[in-house]
């Protein structure tokens, strides 16, 4: 059969700043760096922030991380032809965000996405799709964030989760602040809390 | 035709989460299994980008950062195409690259190896491809250099690679190394491919045709993504 393989993936490396986001790295060079406005001036919806922090094995924060975030807007679309229902000017969903260097910690602001049209007929309760690189990580770490005040309980991938005590691992904690609505949701790549990863 | 899922990573051909010669990863790979979905819309959408997006001078490393002149090192061109596993170019998508300099020093805050930065040289650059899947990008040979594991590791020169594809499946990280380079053997990062021909796939070739004559050599680097099914049944992804 005359398939090609996908190349292989290799870490992101410690400098992952350097190509994706330069700031970070110490220094100006492009006029715009991608990823950092994720939703658009014009996105209907709740706007809220997301926040958290990666911890390693050891319990350690892992600080030089990089996650990307893919997710629908308010209505549940995909800025996306495959799609094809339309989201508003300017709403493209795709972020990108990296951890503070000494606290580890993370967070971008958003709106909340709708449901999502799942396998099927069916619902996908409203999640951000997320993608986790960094040194060590030898294959980006696939995982979804979905909110508690949702109702996960009908979610066609929640529900695929056989050990129903770690479903937990993917649900961000809601908290009022006087800046807004903050949504946390801290990632544990290995170890007793492990996040369920995704094999998409 | 409608594409339709895609074919599933082929884990096996990748390095393993956990590969304990290279030490970072004992504590930074998932110990549980991954739970493995069928496509959603949620993974066959990603995001787009367009010319917008990016600058002419963004895919020439030797210019979209120079202050006082040309950065030092060998003059290089890195080109070649995206396409998927079908063998179709994937057009339009984005490219990311970053790498060391001449000297394997990074322009970062946290890189503090003794090799000088080059002022001249910011180290990273972007573009997208055409509807063929082509890039390009001008640049100068990264150097090898040290890095903490073993007491002796060294980098093969190589630069990083990051790319889109047209959908959050097909999102990949990789690094391109140089034909002929003895430290891409000797490299725990390089090594946690298993399979010889896989890591072959990230070693880029001389390409004396398209080197510019008394200016540029050039190398050769096609990047695969995942490829997709073709809808022949019913595969009912979205419908009712």
């Amino acid at each position: 059969m005359n398939y090609l393989k996908e190349t292989p993936s290799q870490t992101a490396g410690p400098y992952v700043h350097i190509g994706l986001a330069p700031k970070a790295a110490g220094f100006d060079i492009f006029d715009q760096e991608l990823g950092w406005d994720i939703a658009g001036p014009n996105a209907k919806g709740e706007r809220i922030r997301i926040e958290g922090m990666v911890y390693d094995g050891t319990g350690a924060p892992v600080k030089d991380v990089l996650l990307e975030a893919w997710q629908a807007n308010a209505q549940g679309h995909y800025a996306h032809s495959e799609d094809g229902r339309g989201v508003e000017e300017g709403f493209r969903g795709w972020g990108r965000v990296i951890t503070d260097f000494d606290t580890g910690l993370w967070g971008f602001d958003t709106v909340k996405p709708g449901a999502t049209l799942g396998r099927n007929g069916t619902t996908q309760a409203p999640h951000i799709n997320l993608w986790i690189v960094a040194r060590g990580i030898n294959l980006g770490l696939n995982t979804r964030l979905y909110f508690e005040d949702e109702n996960n309980a009908d979610d066609p991938v929640i529900n695929l989760i056989e050990h129903i005590h770690r479903r937990e691992t993917l649900i961000a904690k809601r908290r009022e602040t006087d800046e807004g609505v903050v949504y946390r949701f801290d990632i544990y790549i290995q170890g007793d809390k492990e996040t369920v990863f995704l094999d998409i | 035709m409608k594409p339709a899922e895609f074919y599933q990573r082929d884990r096996q051909h990748h390095g393993p989460a956990l590969h304990r010669d290279y030490k970072t990863s004992v504590t930074r790979s998932p110990q549980y299994a991954l739970l493995s979905l069928e496509n959603s819309l949620s993974e066959i959408t990603g995001p787009v980008f367009s010319h917008n997006d990016v600058d002419k001078l963004d895919n020439d490393l030797i210019k979209n950062y120079a202050k006082s002149g040309d950065p030092i090192g060998e003059r290089i061109i890195v080109h070649g195409r995206v396409l998927d596993e079908n063998a179709r170019p994937v057009p339009n998508t984005l490219v990311e690259i970053w790498q060391a300099n001449a000297g394997g020093r990074y322009r970062h805050k946290k890189d503090t190896y003794l090799a000088a930065i080059d002022p001249n040289f910011g180290g990273c650059g972007r573009t997208l491809t055409d509807e063929n899947g082509y890039y390009y990008f001008r640049t100068v040979k990264p150097g090898a250099y040290p890095w903490r594991n073993w007491v002796n590791n060294w980098r093969p020169a190589h630069i990083h690679f990051s790319i889109f594809g047209t959908a959050f499946a097909q999102r990949l990280i990789t690094q391109l190394y140089f034909e002929g380079d003895p430290l891409i053997k000797t490299c725990p990062i390089v090594n946690s491919v298993p399979d010889e021909k896989a890591v072959d796939q990230m070693i880029a070739r001389l390409d004396m045709n398209a080197s510019i004559p008394l200016d540029t050599l050039a190398y050769r680097f096609d990047i695969v993504l995942r490829g997709r099914r073709s809808t022949l049944f019913e595969n009912r992804l979205e419908g009712n």
